[in-house]
Parts: structure tokens; sequence; C-alpha cells
């Protein structure tokens, strides 16, 4: 009897001991291991540079490099703060203010916060361009950004939220920002900020994912041709009963597809399109479902222009073409959005084949990077196709070439092709002679516009070059 | 509350309970003297846990309908037309569900409801609590109140009002108690808030309840006695010595929250998960 007692007491102790180590274990060790590897350390900036190594300060390409100072006068509540110069738009060192802080060491847990917070003050009252964490000039994987964030001329309080904490198991990118003058007259300011830290709030609540900033998109695709998903945004309510949205990298989310042989999604946010048929990307981030989504109506292949013919080096001038040796593009689309531009789009890489495609098109201009001299050419071949569904009578591809001389001037020429030319949907070859562009210094081409005065808004185009 | 959370936590007598305790304690040690007048209120009276799933039960609940007795918004200019409908009022899962809407409905722009134990459950005195969770965004605003049962004929705030739970939407963790009587009603009435510094009242279920015996109201939010209203805090009569019954109810809009906004969510819910009366 007794040494059966013995062995009830045993077991029963033991199976006790058993039941704490299982249910006691799993947390301990799971946090255990997360401690050991990645520091939960909050603080950026409290005075002074908190836990960021020595080498944390990276400027942005083309950003003033010195426009970062620790400011030994002013502070929030301290008389230490940072402090961002902003420089004019002339200065010759650069023309605004970016740089990321990245931990000089092993990443962040920064699971356990639910935002980064930070006092600021400005010079003037301006609006900041951008500002976020998660930038770490690696995959930036989990990219934050708060947009247009004015700042006063007195210390206040700042909320960036982050979208899903539990994604930041490693995280070096603490803070970034940029911003130049384009909202002050290209005049510079200067803005500080102190008790830049990961905080959590538990105000920070009510999540709002969006994709394609929430609008349910329906588009055409093409196999082969992968479709990056925009307009990814998390929107919180705060303790301020506003709501805060940022811009939030793809891999926060969790992508699905109503049909994974037709299109899937990476983690990068990037959609494969594999075969024919329908698919609708929809997402989650944390388990709520994001408004928006991209319905892809499959069609098959990309249907590229016609291959230009084999031709002599000698008697080639190529602006764009995978066919002959073509001139270095600076930009496909100049974004000159402040003079009314609405066209969207741009190169796009169809498996290594590059096509430009513009939509909303009212105006665009390509732009190379050195002037192109087709002096010696005798004709212009451009390839365009309208992927509008109708063309009407009077709808237009205006084709405009501009010249910038070495002395300054500028001198252009263009030709109209009218609708009658165009076909919905197929693509057209045109080819003109030069004599059509009288007044423009073939010597100097830097400029290919595309005009249509919104009467055609889609249309791709390829193989622009001169020949003989 | 305190003392039967104090109780349980001793029962397991273990010191890191006891440590807890004396962090608790220690946190919360300018209320401990007021939960002394507690003790005596944990005789259950009246509760309704909300287990029956369809319509509250009408043995405890009645309704308020429409915009109120002169067609103005409740005397506030709130936007919302009360109904007793299951898309405004239902009981689901084990919870009350109030529902604010948007909705066209007899010339309103919102839908939601404001249930009242008038005429089936009036108590002069006692513990009144609720556990809920609220809903959030501008112009939403929920309530959990006691009003005097003699507002016939002792015109309001004569009758008195005795507010355990206010809140504005677009502050998720403020709420306040109020006590209205004459001389101190509407912006004039005696109230205070609580704040929650790291939590908010839309994202989990809080106690909101008021301790009411004669000369006295103490008000409290889950373990937190914040407030205590007495004869002598109020600018006038005391009119807190007869029954009064419960009322919930969301109201939208208004002048005193504002209207909703282009962020404001709808549909809107408060979530009930009991409401319990203690002589």
């Amino acid at each position: 009897m007794e040494y059966r007692k013995q062995i009830n007491l045993k077991t029963i102790f033991s199976f006790i001991l058993v039941l704490i180590m299982l249910s006691s274990c799993e947390r301990e060790l799971s946090d255990n291991a997360e401690f050991a590897t990645f520091p939960t350390t909050a603080e950026i900036f409290i005075d002074t540079p908190v836990g960021l190594g020595s080498d944390f300060y990276f400027p942005f390409l083309g950003s003033k490099p010195t426009a970062f100072s620790v400011d030994n006068q002013e502070g929030y509540e301290s008389d230490a703060s940072m402090r961002v110069d902003v420089p004019n738009a002339d200065d010759a060192e650069g023309n605004y203010a970016g740089a990321i802080f990245r931990v000089d060491g092993v990443g962040r847990n920064l699971t356990g916060y639910d935002a980064l917070t930070f006092w600021a003050k400005a010079s003037q009252g301006v609006s900041i361009d951008e500002m976020g964490f998660g930038q770490d000039f690696g995959e930036n994987k989990f990219q934050v950004t708060r947009t247009s964030i004015s700042l006063g001329t007195n210390w206040a309080k700042y909320v960036i939220p982050i979208p899903d904490p539990s994604k930041l198991t490693e995280e070096r990118g603490m803070l970034w920002y940029s911003t130049g003058t384009q909202n002050t007259g290209g005049f510079g300011y200067t803005f500080w900020l102190d008790e830049v830290k990961f905080e959590r709030l538990g105000t920070v609540a009510q999540s709002q994912p969006a994709i394609l900033n929430g609008v349910a998109v329906n588009q055409d695709a093409f196999i082969d041709v992968p479709v990056q998903l925009t307009g990814l945004t998390q929107t919180f309510n705060l303790a301020s009963g506003n709501n805060q949205t940022v811009a939030a990298a793809p891999s926060y989310f969790t992508f699905s597809s109503t049909d994974i042989d037709v299109a899937n999604v990476n983690e990068l946010g990037v959609v494969s399109v594999v075969d024919t048929g329908t698919a609708t990307i929809t997402a989650t981030l944390g388990n709520v479902a994001a408004t928006g989504s991209l319905e892809l109506n499959v069609t098959g292949p990309f249907d590229f222009a016609p291959t230009p013919p084999i031709r002599d080096p000698g008697d080639v001038v190529s602006v764009f073409s995978d066919a002959y040796t073509s001139a270095p593009i600076e930009f496909f689309n100049g974004f000159f959005t402040p003079d009314g531009q609405t066209t969207l789009g741009g190169f796009i890489d169809v498996n290594g084949d590059g096509v430009i495609r513009y939509s909303e098109l009212n105006f665009v201009a390509l732009k190379t990077v050195n002037r192109v001299d087709a002096s010696a050419m005798t004709n212009i071949h451009i390839d365009i196709k309208v992927e509008d569904a109708q063309i009407d009578n009077g709808d237009f591809v205006r084709v405009l070439l501009l010249a910038q001389n070495p002395d300054g001037s500028e001198n252009e020429a263009s030709i109209e092709i009218p609708s009658a030319d165009l076909i919905a949907g197929d693509w057209i070859s045109f080819d003109r002679p030069l004599s059509d562009f009288a007044g423009v210094n073939l010597s100097n081409l830097s400029l290919f516009f595309f005009v249509s005065d919104s009467t055609i808004s889609n249309i791709l185009v390829d193989n622009i070059y001169f020949y003989k | 509350m305190n003392i039967i959370k104090i109780y349980k936590t001793r029962m397991k007598a273990i010191l890191f309970s006891a440590f807890l305790l004396v962090i608790l304690s220690a946190a919360s040690s300018c209320d401990t003297d007021e939960t002394q007048d507690v003790i005596t209120l944990r005789n259950l009276v009246m509760s309704d846990e909300f287990d029956i799933e369809g319509a509250p039960n009408s043995a405890i609940w009645t309704y308020d309908i429409g915009r109120g007795p002169n067609g103005d918004g409740w005397g506030n200019q709130e936007l919302q037309y009360y109904t007793d409908r299951t898309e405004n009022v239902k009981v689901e899962n084990g919870f009350l569900l109030i529902n604010a809407k948007e909705e066209d409905f007899e010339g309103a722009q919102y839908t939601s409801a404001r249930l009242k134990t008038e005429g089936l459950f009036e108590q002069q005195y006692g513990r009144f609590e609720a556990r809920i969770r609220l809903p959030y965004g501008k112009g939403l605003w929920p309530a959990f109140w006691l009003l005097g049962n003699d507002c016939e004929q002792n015109i309001w705030p004569l009758c008195g009002e005795i507010d355990i739970m206010e809140y504005l939407g677009d502050s998720p963790n403020v709420v306040f108690g109020s006590a209205h009587g004459p001389g101190y009603s509407a912006g004039e009435a005696e109230t205070k808030e609580y704040t929650l510094e790291d939590d908010r009242f839309d994202t989990g279920f809080h106690i909101f309840g008021i301790e009411w015996g004669p000369e006295y109201i103490n008000y409290y939010v889950d373990d937190a006695l914040y407030n205590r209203i007495t004869p002598d805090d109020v600018a006038g009569e005391w009119v807190f010595d007869h029954p009064f019954y419960i009322i919930m109810n969301v109201a939208v809009g208004g002048s005193f929250p504002g209207s909703p906004n282009e962020e404001t969510v709808f549909p809107q819910t408060m979530i009930v998960d009991y409401v319990r009366v203690y002589q």
C-alpha cells in the first residue's frame, strides 16, 4: 500500500511538474529566445542617440548629407534634440534633407509597441513631406511612411502607428525622413525632433487596412507581365479621436488570389500572372480584411509591337527599342503635375522586353540623358497601340520633338496622328519623313512628347527610332 | 467590486499575488478610503445577463421610440430615430447589442435604440453597474444612465438624472459620470471624467457603475472609484432620494457630440455583457 501510495504521489508530482513545465516553459522559452537575440529597446533619441551604435546615419542620395546634427541648445523639456536643417533648393550640396537612422548592429524586437512617437517643432509652420520607420536600405520590408506632417513652431507630440507590430521581430530601420522646400518657395527651414521612441500607447486601435487605396479596381493583365500592388495603407483611430493613415509596405499584408492558377501574389506585393482567366486579389492585415481589391482579366500573352527590321547600325539612331542600341533614358514620364499633367505610367518590363505604357494620358514627356543627334537621318519610326476600347472622331495623338540647344535655347516641332490612322487594340507603325518636323534642331533632341489632350487615355509606345 | 476582487485574490494566497496587491493598492491608494462605502451593497436584486437570444427581456426593458416628445432630437438636436427593431436592438451570443446605423428612416439620417426600465424596474439607492464595450467615431454618444421616476410631475431636472457612464466616440479613452438636478443640469451638471491612460473603451469590455446611497453617489470604472458626489458638491437641491429607472442608449450627433464626420464608420454597436443592480 505504502509503495503504491508513493508511486501515486510521485506520479502526481511529476504530472504536476510536467503541467507546470508545459504551461510555463512554452511562454518563457519564446520570450527568452527573443529577448536574448533581439533587444526590445524602445528609445531612438532621448537627448542623445540611444542604442544605435556608431554608424547609424545614412543620408539619401542627392540630399544634403550634413543636414542632420544634434542640437545642444534646443530640446523638448531638455537642452538637446535631433536637428535637421533643410537646405535651400539651390544648395550645391543637396537640395533636400533625407536620411535613414539604422541600428548599427542587430535589429530590435518592436512587437511590444504600437507606434513610433516623437516631439517635434520647426523654425516656421511647415509640412514635412515624409517620415517613418522600417527603411533599412536593404529590403525595406516593413517600411512605414506618414506623409505631410504639419509641424508648428512649438513642441507637439506626433504618432506614427505600426501597421502590425507582430511583424517587427528584428527591425533595424528606426527612423527616416525626407523633405524639401517645394512648399516654402525653395527656402530652407529647420525642424527638431526629441523623445523619439517606440511606445505601447494602448490607444492605437480600430485597424482599417486598404489596398489600391480602398478601391475595387478591375483591369486587364497579360501572362508573364507582373503587376505591382499599390495604394497599400493602414489606418488607425488614435486617442485624439482622429484617424491616422500611413503607407505600409506590402510585407505587412497577407495577400490572396481567388485563382492562383491565374494570378498569385508574393510578400512584396508583386502579382505574377500565369494563365488566362480572371482572378481577384484581396488582402488582410493582422487578420483584418483590407478594403480594395484588384480583379485581373487575363486574356493571354502580351501583344508586342512588330519587331523592327535589321538595319546597319550606321543607319539608325534609336531612342527606345530593344531591336537597336538605344539612348539612355532619364525619365519615361516627367510627371509635370503642376503643369496639369494627368498622365500616369511609363516603362514596363515584360519579361525582359521593354515597352512604354501610359494611362490617363493628356500629355507626357520622355527625356533622354544625352541629346539625340538625328540630323543625319531621314525618317522617324514609332509604334503606338491605343488601349482604349474605342477611338472617336477627333481623337488624336500628337508627337512633339523638343530640342534643347547648347546655347540654352529650345525649339520644337510636332506631327499629329489623327483618329483615322489609329485602330483601338492594334499596334500601328508610323514612319514619317523628318522634313515633317520643320523648325526643330534635329542635332539636339532631348524631350519626346505624346499629347492627346485626354482624347485618348491609354497607349502603349515602342520602337522610337530615327533611320535613313 | 474592489472588495470581491481583493477577497478572491487573497484566497489564492500566493506570494506573487500579494506582491501584485501591494502594487495595485499602491497605485490606487487614493481610492481605498472611499471604497469602504460599498461593502453593504452586495445583494443582487436585478440582473440581465442577456442570455436569451432575440429581443431583450420585455419584463425588464421597454423603449423610447422616435426623436423625442418634441421631435427635436431629445432636446439635444440628436440625429437618430430610435426604434425597437432587431436592426437596432437585439440579444445575441450572450450580449445586448445596440446598433447605430446610417440609414434614411422617418426623416432621420440615422437609427439607433434607447432601452429603459421605466415602470418595470425602479429603485432608490443601490449599486448599478453594467459591463460594456463602447462604439467609436465622431458623433457617437452612448450612455448608461438613470432618470428619476417622477419626471411627469417634477419636470426635468427636478426629477434628477444620474449619468453612470457617458462617452463621446471621438474621445475613445475618456468616459464621464454626472449628476443633474435643479441648478446643476445640462452644461452645468456636476460631472467628472475618467481617462484610461493606455487603453480605450471601444476595444474591450469595461465595468461602469455607481454606488448610490443617502447623500452620496460614488462613480467607478472597473476597479477605480473616480468620483464621489454628495449634497455639498451640487449647486442646488439634492434630488436623489427617490426611485430611478435605468436607460441605455446610443445617440448620434446633436449639439453635444457634434455630427459624425467622414471618418465615422457605421454601423456602430454598443455591446452590453450584463446589467446588475445590488441593494
